[in-house]
């Protein structure tokens, strides 16, 4: 199987972010692999562990990019292609248009996995644009998944503690959620490995894009302050209990 | 004439609550005519509940290529061809589960501008407001071309009543399903369970919960409230609760009216899907926790102490 993984480098979920010039942000924290883009990341090398094949990495971001790129080969993928741009957000749709070119450019794909969002702009949508791009069919938010010759079977939730069971034809675009299965830290060799294999890198100006018409841009980024401390209700429990229960009804007017 | 068009989502009650908040954010733009679109066949039953917020026309949607129930695709098609013909510019719905993934479907299609999750919108500059960062940072994004679509996330605009006559049309797309993706069967793990994207008020049980049937005793606090309930990821993996149950980063985003949480530190992950509820409040042992230095109101105490209590003290004041 020919699989393709898109993976985004993104700030660490824990990471302080600190707003400059308006509308971008000081780039100078620790940055990791999407979290979401693992699970696909794994979802693909254990697929390829049982069928042969190859996974190739696909990311759209700055040259720093390299560095999550190498995390995710020592997950055991087997090369990457860095399609590179100077800006870390790009339109979604301008993002799919170039993570296609790069993909078709190299190879036919068999599947194309990605994370269900990224946790830094969260546009939630590159996978529907790619499969839209390839005239494939798309599922995301998956928490399960079994691939067969030409098919594969996919759950993802649909709110209200149900879930949803999809038959989806290949080659096709799947997004991974946390659950579908549980990526294992890479060993020490495994990440020496990863120093080696091959990242190809292009520039996004090279793939033939229209690069000047963005659908969506970014005009303003604005920190959100944090709560303050909590009230706290003293007394036994059932007195805190008392008071909790009055000033949301009657503060709050909630109950 | 500016248009409006939303997708109306619906379950076994009919019209969920949260859609009337994105009914609300489409009235923002002062003359927008709004068309309300409905796809499982049911529209005259929707009516009295879609007009009395301030929808002008209700579409029932059907297709040429059969059943719309099971089709992703076919009813992202149908979508699409009818913003087409009836024109509209903004094309709105819910950032539900399904709504995000319909959504997404349509604008894909349409090659249309999408801005997913808003928590905020202007329709006469096309400007929306959304979450960047997982709630650390909110970003104003501008939207370049028209139609564009938007998914609202649920209780973020307070649905305001505006009643009018609306009128009732049908339409039929003529499109065909791609015969690519199909729903083979839905499963429902937790029957009459309330959704948590669409609570109004929900209690969290983080790691200190211990075992799984522990959460009986915040489901019998969320069946007097009206509320769902929620996990924390530390304690989904130590397998005390469903990952459809995980409110954080790698989870559910919410946004309710109150937020109870029992036996949380209080992490930035946890935090990055429930920052945006209107009242946090905190159930825990340590008078430390960095929870307290974030929410609202605070009880110290042990949650299997505390929890009983409330409710107990809801019960009474309710009867
Ligand atoms: C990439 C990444 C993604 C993540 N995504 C998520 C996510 O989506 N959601 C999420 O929740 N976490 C997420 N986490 C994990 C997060 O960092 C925390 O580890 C987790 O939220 C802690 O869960 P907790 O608050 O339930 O437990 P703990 O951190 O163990 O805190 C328990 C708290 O309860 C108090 N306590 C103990 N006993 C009692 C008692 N009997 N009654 C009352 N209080 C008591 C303690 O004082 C403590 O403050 C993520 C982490 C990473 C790295």
């Amino acid at each position: 199987m020919q699989i393709y993984v898109c993976v985004k480098h993104v700030p660490d979920t824990a990471a302080r972010i600190t707003v400059v010039g308006g509308s971008g942000f000081a780039e100078t924290c620790k940055f990791i692999v999407n979290p979401y883009d693992e699970y696909a990341v794994e979802e693909a090398v254990q697929l390829v562990k049982r069928n042969g094949g190859e996974v190739v990495l696909v990311t759209v971001g700055k040259e720093s990019a390299v560095s999550s790129m190498r995390s995710a080969l020592a997950m055991g993928a087997d090369r990457g292609i860095l399609v590179k741009t100077d800006a870390q957000f790009l339109d979604s749709a301008l993002t799919a248009q170039a993570l296609k070119k790069a993909i078709a450019q190299d190879g036919t794909a068999d599947m194309i996995f990605c994370g269900r969002q990224s946790i830094d702009s969260e546009g939630m949508q590159t996978p529907f644009r790619l499969a839209q791009a390839f005239g494939m069919a798309v599922v995301t938010d998956v928490v399960a998944l079994s691939v067969n010759e030409n098919q594969a079977i996919a759950e993802h939730d649909i709110g209200g503690g149900a879930t949803e069971v999809l038959q989806i034809q290949l080659p096709c675009v799947i997004g991974a959620n946390r659950g579908l299965n549980d990526p294992p830290y890479p060993k020490l060799p495994q990440v020496l490995r990863a120093k080696k294999k091959e990242i190809k890198q292009v520039d996004i100006a090279d793939l033939g894009l229209d690069l000047s018409f963005p659908l969506t841009e970014i005009i303003k980024l604005e920190a959100v302050p944090e709560r303050g401390k909590a009230k706290i209700f003293e007394g036994s429990t059932r007195e805190s209990v008392e008071q909790l229960v009055k000033a949301l009804k009657e503060e709050e007017k909630i109950l | 004439m500016f248009k409006a068009g939303i997708w109306i989502e619906t379950g076994e009650n009919g019209v969920k609550e949260a859609n009337f908040g994105v009914i609300t954010a489409a009235r923002g733009h002062g003359d927008a005519e709004i068309h309300a679109f409905v796809l499982d066949g049911n529209a005259d039953a929707y009516q009295d509940a879609l007009q009395s917020y301030g929808v002008q026309k209700i579409v029932s949607l059907g297709t040429d290529g059969g059943d719309l129930s099971s089709k992703p695709d076919l009813q992202a098609a149908a979508l699409a061809e009818a913003v087409n013909h009836f024109e509209i510019t903004a094309f709105l719905g819910l950032s539900s589960a399904r709504g995000r993934d319909l959504l997404a479907r349509v604008a894909a299609l349409m090659d249309a501008p999408l801005v997913q999750d808003c928590i905020g919108i202007d329709l006469s500059s096309q400007t929306v407001s959304k979450s960047h960062f997982s709630g650390k940072t909110v970003a104003t994004v501008k939207i370049n071309a028209n139609p564009f679509v938007c998914s609202v996330r649920p209780n973020t605009i307070e649905a305001q009543i505006a009643p009018c006559q609306c009128e009732l049309i049908e339409y039929r797309a003529s499109v065909q399903d791609p015969g690519k993706l199909a729903v083979k069967e839905i499963e429902k793990s937790r029957t009459g369970a309330v959704d948590l994207t669409e609570a109004n008020i929900i209690i969290t049980g983080g790691y200190p919960i211990g075992a799984a049937e522990n959460y009986n005793l915040l489901q019998q606090c969320a069946d007097v409230l009206g509320a769902a309930v929620g996990a924390s990821r530390a304690a989904v993996d130590a397998g005390y609760a469903p990952h459809s149950m995980q409110i954080g980063q790698t989870g559910k985003t919410v946004s309710p009216k109150l937020y109870i949480g029992c036996g949380l530190s209080g992490s930035v992950q946890h935090f990055a899907g429930m920052k945006t509820s209107k009242v946090i409040v905190a159930i825990n042992t340590d008078a430390e926790a960095p929870i307290f230095e974030k929410c609202d109101y605070g009880i110290i105490g042990d949650l299997f102490e505390v929890v009983p209590v409330l409710t107990q003290v809801l019960r009474e004041q309710k009867s």
